[in-house]
């Protein structure tokens, strides 16, 4: 080992130390907080001091917060709008793969259009739209624009996934005597399913973190979690209640954390496919 | 990819595409057309319900008037004219100028206070992402943990990363604390958007690393070795062969993110409804749509439509001038290197 390649590699961990800092202390700051008692708040000691679970109660305490149901509406609203994503979004990504045809890369110009579309130019319309039907507040009335940015991205993702696929075998098995639709539902689907899987991930953070819209068409029994969050009561009038909205916020980041612990790898392929692989 | 072996030489991938086209035949077979067009009918009457529909529905409110005055009664709607879009672009209230403090007149600072967040939170994040990309490009132990590390930021809901920040940034918060400082974070213009443009890079810089990192990872490492035993200094082999090989998926990257921050909503609605203290200071263009929407929802429909015409702007000024292939859809043999 000559001493410029154990400086370099010393370099190496001190910036690797670093991004771990970067991307885990903010976090840390918000578990610890979430553990602390009120009185607390501010202390600066960088481990836990003055633990208890009351933050949670106060999160949880159906009298003062809809935090417990807007968890549910999150998960109904992420739920949906995955679940329509993926079925609709599977079969354009197919052909966008697979299949030759005229306007192919105007259609996917139109898709990439459409997931940059700002949702602030969606809510104006909605708003009025959905008073007048009486759709305001409803569940629907989130889905329905969610999808407008979920779909754009499982297309997008999916096709990116199926392009790298091997789809020779999907020849040999019609060799075989299957049929295309056999072919595709026996063969390639379970092939496909990590990729499935991934953009089913990706879609439902999406949808998860999604708060524009909602804040603007939701009431407090269909409110997801980004909005209860952002309108959070504490214990005491006047007093910022910090201490339950790290609660609150490590209650929201948990189930995310979990999964990007479980499918980290697949994750970062969903994230840039498509973005670097021509 | 195969673009690792043909990095150097002609494109070996383009030409196997030609072959491959050759055999089938270049016509296109209507089964398949047709077969396409089936699949991708579903998706695209979807888009057009839940994307076309309400755009036409905004550009058609955003012709017609709100509930006004007019010599002291109260009068519904009516077509418009240009009159939503003169309140915005030139602050005409009516046949007048807007007065201080109207939404109309502040339009071209909203404008801009949007355009800085982007200039600003952008290159720092293509900067830093730059910089983390390379090092996690290194040859280190433990790369899963960092993975999961720079992926929190990127999971968490920018609704939580706002109240996060909005704590750490607090009077008495623990970046006050750190620096020993006495900032009030949210009672003044230049620190409250500081405090934003902080929230936006921690969250934002690691999928733009991430983006370039798998851009970084494509380019072989015998293009360094053969740079190398030319005698490249590392400053001229970042620049000859790292930036152009990578410019791509950096490309991809910063229109993604530029498009994003233009939209920015929910970090500075969350930490400070826009202003701070007061005014407008941390107003963006989003906010002043959904702030507008309050007073008259044509206008705001005027203003959102405004916003998303910029959005498109700035996304073919990328296509047209850095050649962002963000479809990633049939690359020109050209764009393949």
């Amino acid at each position: 080992m000559t001493t410029t390649s154990r400086w370099r590699s010393a370099r190496t961990y001190l910036g690797v130390a670093l991004i771990v800092v970067w991307g885990l202390a903010p976090f840390y700051w918000m578990v610890v907080t979430a553990f602390r008692d009120l009185q607390f708040t501010f202390d600066p000691t960088p481990w836990p001091t003055h633990v208890t679970l009351d933050n949670f109660r106060t999160v949880f305490d159906t009298s003062r917060n809809h935090f417990g149901r807007s968890l549910l509406n999150s998960v109904f609203i992420g739920g949906v709008v995955t679940a329509i994503g993926l079925v609709v979004g599977v079969f354009t990504a197919y052909a966008m793969a697979r299949l030759r045809f005229p306007g192919k890369n105007a259609i996917l110009a139109v898709i990439l259009a459409a997931s940059m579309f700002p949702g602030v130019a969606l809510v104006t319309p909605l708003f009025q739209l959905f008073r007048n039907i009486g759709w305001y507040g409803s569940y629907q009335a989130m889905i329905i624009p969610d999808i407008s940015f979920v779909l754009p991205l499982t297309i997008y993702t999916l096709t990116a996934f199926f392009r790298e696929m091997p789809w020779e075998l999907e020849e040999a098995a019609r060799i075989d005597g299957a049929t295309k639709r056999q072919a595709f539902t026996k063969i390639m689907l379970p092939l496909a399913a990590p990729g499935v899987v991934t953009t089913a991930i990706l879609a439902f953070i999406a949808a998860w973190n999604e708060f524009l819209i909602a804040s603007q068409l939701s009431n407090d029994k269909s409110q997801p979690v980004t909005v209860a969050i952002a309108s959070f009561n504490g214990t005491q009038p006047h007093v910022e209640p910090y201490t339950a909205v790290m609660a609150a916020g490590t209650v929201v980041t948990i189930p995310l954390i979990l999964m990007v612990l479980a499918f980290q790898r697949r994750i970062v392929d969903g994230l840039t496919a498509g973005g670097v692989k021509g | 990819m195969t673009r690792k072996e043909s990095g150097s030489t002609a494109p070996a991938p383009a030409r196997r595409r030609l072959s491959r086209r050759r055999a089938r035949g270049n016509s296109l077979d209507p089964h398949e057309t047709r077969r396409a067009l089936l699949l991708v009918a579903p998706a695209l009457a979807v888009l057009a319900l839940v994307i076309g529909y309400p755009v036409a529905r905004a550009i058609w409110m955003s012709f017609q008037a709100d509930q006004h005055v007019e010599n002291g009664f109260f009068v519904q709607g009516g077509f418009a004219g240009l009159d939503n879009y003169k309140h915005w672009l030139l602050q005409r209230c009516g046949d007048v100028a807007c007065p201080p403090g109207n939404t109309g007149s502040s339009f071209w600072e909203v404008v801009g206070i949007t355009l800085f967040f982007t200039v600003v939170t952008v290159t720092i994040e293509l900067v830093l992402g730059f910089w983390f990309a390379t090092i996690m490009n290194g040859k280190f132990r433990g790369r899963s943990l960092v993975r999961a590390a720079v992926l929190i930021p990127w999971a968490i809901p920018t609704a939580v990363t706002a109240k996060l920040w909005y704590f750490i940034f607090s009077y008495d918060g623990i970046a006050n604390t750190l620096f020993g400082a006495h900032v009030v974070w949210f009672g003044d213009k230049w620190a409250a958007r500081s405090a934003i443009i902080v929230s936006d890079v921690w969250k934002t810089t690691p999928f733009m690393a991430l983006l370039i990192l798998a851009g970084l990872q494509l380019i072989s490492e015998d293009v360094y070795e053969a740079a190398k035993v030319d005698g490249a200094s590392a400053w001229q082999r970042f620049w000859a062969i790292t930036v152009p090989l990578v410019k791509p998926a950096v490309v991809v990257a910063l229109l993604f993110r530029t498009l994003d921050v233009l939209r920015m909503f929910d970090l500075p609605y969350i930490m400070t409804g826009g202003g701070a203290g007061d005014g407008n200071d941390t107003t963006t263009l989003s906010i002043l749509v959904i702030n507008e929407s309050r007073n008259g929802f044509n206008s705001a429909a005027a203003l959102s439509t405004l916003t998303f015409l910029l959005v498109f702007g700035v996304a073919f000024l990328f296509v047209k001038f850095l050649g962002a292939n963000a479809t990633g859809a049939e690359p020109k043999v050209k764009a393949k290197r």
